[in-house]
């Protein structure tokens, strides 16, 4: 079993024993409000920490999982572990209501998305309150019957809390390292860059908001009992979003376990000065613990391990380059050729028919049916703003056609969500490079090779990206971030990821733009032997010397238009071509 | 439901306006530190509640007139909120940690009042109290007046500010894009210390208001949050009629709510409006 899963299970056992040591009956209770906290901050964490959603709303779901069982168990008399699925239920349900609107609205995201859910908050609270689920006095528990699990009824809240935490502690930690996580991050750092190489978003939000609330309302189920007494201005305010902000971004949102120490710490720190007779101080003391660590640690405890683990990486690289045991040019291909079809093959990999795109009033792609044949490099010119890249982005799916229709291999794409279009194996590259900032170069690539046409799991993703890295020449930046290539390594990062998923058609947006001239030769072949491997190139370019070397055969666009199609040579006498470049000649 | 008598609907839409319009002047400082710096100031509310506390300090205490509070208190909140600024710009935070860190400061204010003046209700006495006269059938109580004059006048002169000196087309053009405004000769760093610090100021005499017309209490600083920010955002970010009018509007569909339903259905007017124009709004932000 892996190390930390047995970690986790094993800290569990021993914190399962507390309760027959005969401590005070107030450990009990100490340690079930750290269990308490930890629950909703690494809950919390699943949605807002992996995918950057940042959610002021998680009081929403901790309440109304209390309400549902204080509602179920107080007023009708359901036995309590009875409510306890539907206090889970229930706000998953709620999450994936909310998430199904909102995650539809491309706006609405960092602090938009925050207002919104803590709005969403009180307004649940308002029903809640003038319904009779509810109704103004409160909801008392105190017949209801605790399970018994321990020795007593406070050390059986406990036990079951710590039970929920370590589920908890076992959900956030699988998901972040399986694919979901994977493509979790990716979304924190780009989201559009993420869909258009293949992970389905909307879908993926959904379910992260649904476990997150899930969890968060199992915690209020428990709560309910544990206070004995529910109401709606207690459970509904801004305390609760804003402690699990605070703990989870003091511990590092982007580690699963960084809500779980700040959860910890915070509870010590406020329970520290509560015994002390000092509430208000305790108070003062994490509003000036939250302002240090936004200032001086904006990505918390963990996340500053994280980056002193990067930074040391990027140091290694930096020692090999100065050693110059870094090839200047591109190594040896490992990978052996796919067969290439002869040149001048006929067969049809992707059809545009009369594809156009409007933006309100601007015709950027206007009824353009072009054929790109297997095994071709086709070339793609034109004159700032003649559509070329609206031809990438609508082809990759990433803007909806408005009119038209394309068939890659004989399958009818338009319409489909970019990550369908991805999975069904085409890739692209942006003009400028867009990698996901926070993950390290091997990990961007192997993202691409898990979500892409190849969809690989995740030992065979990482040995393709490195066979990736090693293609483009960054093998030696493999464990840096981003931030630390120069535009031309990100150019190849690009084409790096684009490859990963082992895609049959891969579109190029101006790769050589801002390359010095030795650069530009470095990546012309480079683009061949992506071609050699099998894939088929459609590249947008203005360095005509490349369109020179490269291509089997151009296509201009002007004005939304396609001009002309062929070798380069017929294209280039073509008169309108000629004049879209040069202008008409006066007569 | 019930529907109130005319006069009682006359004198809900009144109170609306009123309490729209304290909205509308706490909402006019956050609102433009959002828009143009970029910072989601949710300390605002705290120094709000701050000058609030001050001027019921001054008023019972020392005995001086809470509205020389409008006086007394901005300049050292513009020491304050500008000196606020300093430390954000230094440490270059972006817009969501500006919210967290802010709200420490709120935390800190907070229990800094707590420890001060308790957690106990506290009500400003003075002779503005029970001024009121009668136009017609309605009552105008002369506080509530005060805030209402106060609101429109300084919304309509920092409008005025903005769109005609070049101070304020300096300020927009450095909200449109920072790095080119500097380029051009605008001094980014003085601006949005001065802008920081009159936002602050504008608290203090927003909180000179609401102790006049409302009853204190340090729990009291994150009900606000919701609605102003309703209305900051009805109104749009860094415009300074906008949150205005919107509080106006959110202020008086919340008295109706009240008059016609029942008091605790109010919150939901703000807050549903809130909801749907964060989804309904066009792309930019």
């Amino acid at each position: 079993m892996n190390k930390t899963i047995s970690g986790i299970l094993a800290a569990g056992l021993v914190l399962a024993c507390v309760p027959w040591l005969g401590l005070p009956a107030f450990y009990e209770s100490f340690l079930y409000l750290i269990c308490h906290w930890v629950i909703l901050a690494m809950s919390w964490n699943i949605l807002s920490g992996y995918s950057g959603y940042f959610s002021f709303g998680h009081g929403v779901f901790f309440g109304v999982g209390m309400y549902t069982t204080g509602a179920l168990a107080g007023k009708l008399d359901w036995p309590f572990l009875a409510t306890l699925p539907l206090a889970a239920l229930i706000p998953a349900l709620l999450g994936v209501l909310l998430g199904a609107v909102v995650f539809r609205v491309k706006a609405v995201r960092g602090e938009l998305f925050a207002l919104l859910t803590l709005a969403v908050t009180f307004v649940v609270a308002t029903i809640i309150i003038n319904t009779p689920i509810d109704g103004g006095p409160g909801v008392y528990l105190m017949a209801v019957e605790v399970p018994k699990l321990g020795p007593s009824p406070g050390s059986s809240l406990y036990l079951l809390a710590l039970l929920v935490m370590v589920a908890t502690a076992l959900i956030a930690y699988t998901l972040q390292k399986s694919k979901l996580g994977v493509g979790l991050y990716a979304i924190h750092d780009d989201e559009d860059v993420a869909e258009v190489m293949g992970v389905p978003t909307y879908g993926y939000k959904l379910l992260a908001f649904a476990v997150s609330s899930a969890l968060a309302g199992l915690a209020g189920g428990i709560h309910a009992l544990f206070v004995q007494y529910v109401t709606v201005g207690e459970t509904f305010n801004i305390t609760v979003p804003l402690t699990v902000v605070l703990m989870s971004c003091l511990g590092g949102s982007r580690h699963w376990a960084g809500p779980a120490v700040g959860a910890v710490f915070i509870t010590c720190l406020l329970y520290y000065f509560t015994a002390g007779n000092n509430p208000v101080l305790g108070k003062a003391a994490v509003g000036v613990v939250l302002i240090a660590v936004i200032l001086f640690m904006p990505n918390g405890v963990m996340g500053y391990f994280l980056k002193r683990r990067a930074n040391q990486a990027a140091e290694r690289s930096r020692a090999l380059e100065a050693a110059g045991q870094v090839h200047a040019s591109l190594p040896v291909v490992v990978s052996t050729p796919a067969p290439r079809p002869a040149p001048g093959s006929t067969e049809v990999l992707l059809e545009t028919r009369g594809l156009s795109k409007a933006f309100k009033g601007v015709q950027a792609l206007s009824e353009v049916s072009l054929t790109v044949h297997k095994g071709e490099i086709l070339g793609l010119l034109g004159p700032n703003g003649s559509g070329k890249s609206t031809f990438i982005n609508v082809v990759s799916g990433h803007y909806a056609a408005t009119g038209g229709s394309y068939m890659f291999e004989g399958r009818e794409l338009a319409g489909l969500p970019a990550h369908q279009v991805a999975q069904s194996g085409i890739a692209r590259t942006y003009q400028i490079p867009r990698p996901f900032a926070q993950m390290t170069v091997i990990e961007n690539v192997i993202m691409a090779a898990m979500f892409g046409s190849a969809a690989m799991n995740r030992p065979q993703a990482t040995e393709e990206a490195m066979k990736c890295l090693e293609f483009t020449g960054l093998k030696h930046k493999a464990e840096s971030l981003p931030d630390d290539l120069n535009l031309h390594q990100r150019k190849f990062l690009e084409l790096a990821r684009a490859l990963a998923s082992r895609p049959r058609l891969v579109l190029l947006d101006e790769v050589l733009s801002g390359m010095t001239p030795s650069e530009i030769n470095e990546a012309i072949e480079l683009i061949r032997r992506i071609r050699d491997q099998g894939s088929t190139i459609v590249f947008v370019e203005h360095v005509m010397r490349a369109v020179m070397a490269l291509a089997d055969r151009v296509a201009v666009l002007n004005h939304g238009k396609l001009l002309a199609v062929g070798s380069v040579q017929e294209v280039m006498s073509n008169p309108e071509v000629v004049s879209a470049y040069l202008g008409k000649a006066h007569a | 439901m019930t529907l109130p008598s005319l006069n009682l609907l006359m004198q809900s839409i009144l109170s609306g306006i009123f309490i729209g319009s304290l909205y509308g002047l706490i909402g006019l400082g956050l609102g433009l530190t959002w828009g143009l710096l970029r910072q989601i100031n949710l300390s605002h509310f705290g120094l709000v509640f701050l000058g609030a506390y001050l001027s019921y300090h001054m008023a019972t205490v020392a005995h001086i007139d809470p509205l020389w509070g409008l006086l007394i208190l901005p300049p050292f909140f513009f020491v304050f909120g500008a000196g606020m600024q300093w430390v954000l710009a230094r440490f270059a935070i972006t817009p969501f940690n500006s919210l967290l860190a802010t709200f420490g400061v709120t935390v800190v204010i907070e229990s800094l009042i707590q420890s001060i003046w308790t957690a106990d209700y506290r009500r400003l006495e003075s002779d503005y109290n029970d001024m009121k006269f009668k136009v017609g059938s309605l009552f105008v109580p002369i506080p509530e007046l005060i805030t209402l004059v106060l609101a429109v006048g300084i919304a309509v002169a920092i409008w005025a500010a903005m769109r005609y000196t070049d101070l304020g087309k300096a300020l927009r053009a450095m909200a449109e894009d920072a790095p080119i405004a500097a380029a051009f000769g605008i001094n980014q760093k003085a601006l949005s210390l001065g802008l920081a610090g009159m936002c602050s100021a504008l608290a203090a005499i927003a909180g000179v208001c609401l102790a006049l017309t409302f009853t204190l209490a340090p729990s009291q600083i994150f009900t606000w949050v919701g609605v102003v920010f309703a209305a900051v955002m009805l109104g749009g970010l860094g415009s300074p009629l906008g949150p205005l009018f919107a509080g106006i509007l959110i202020g008086v569909s919340e008295a109706v709510t009240m008059a016609v339903a029942s008091p605790s259905w109010a919150p939901i007017v703000s807050f549903s409006l809130l909801i749907f124009m964060l989804l309904l709004r066009p792309g930019k932000s």
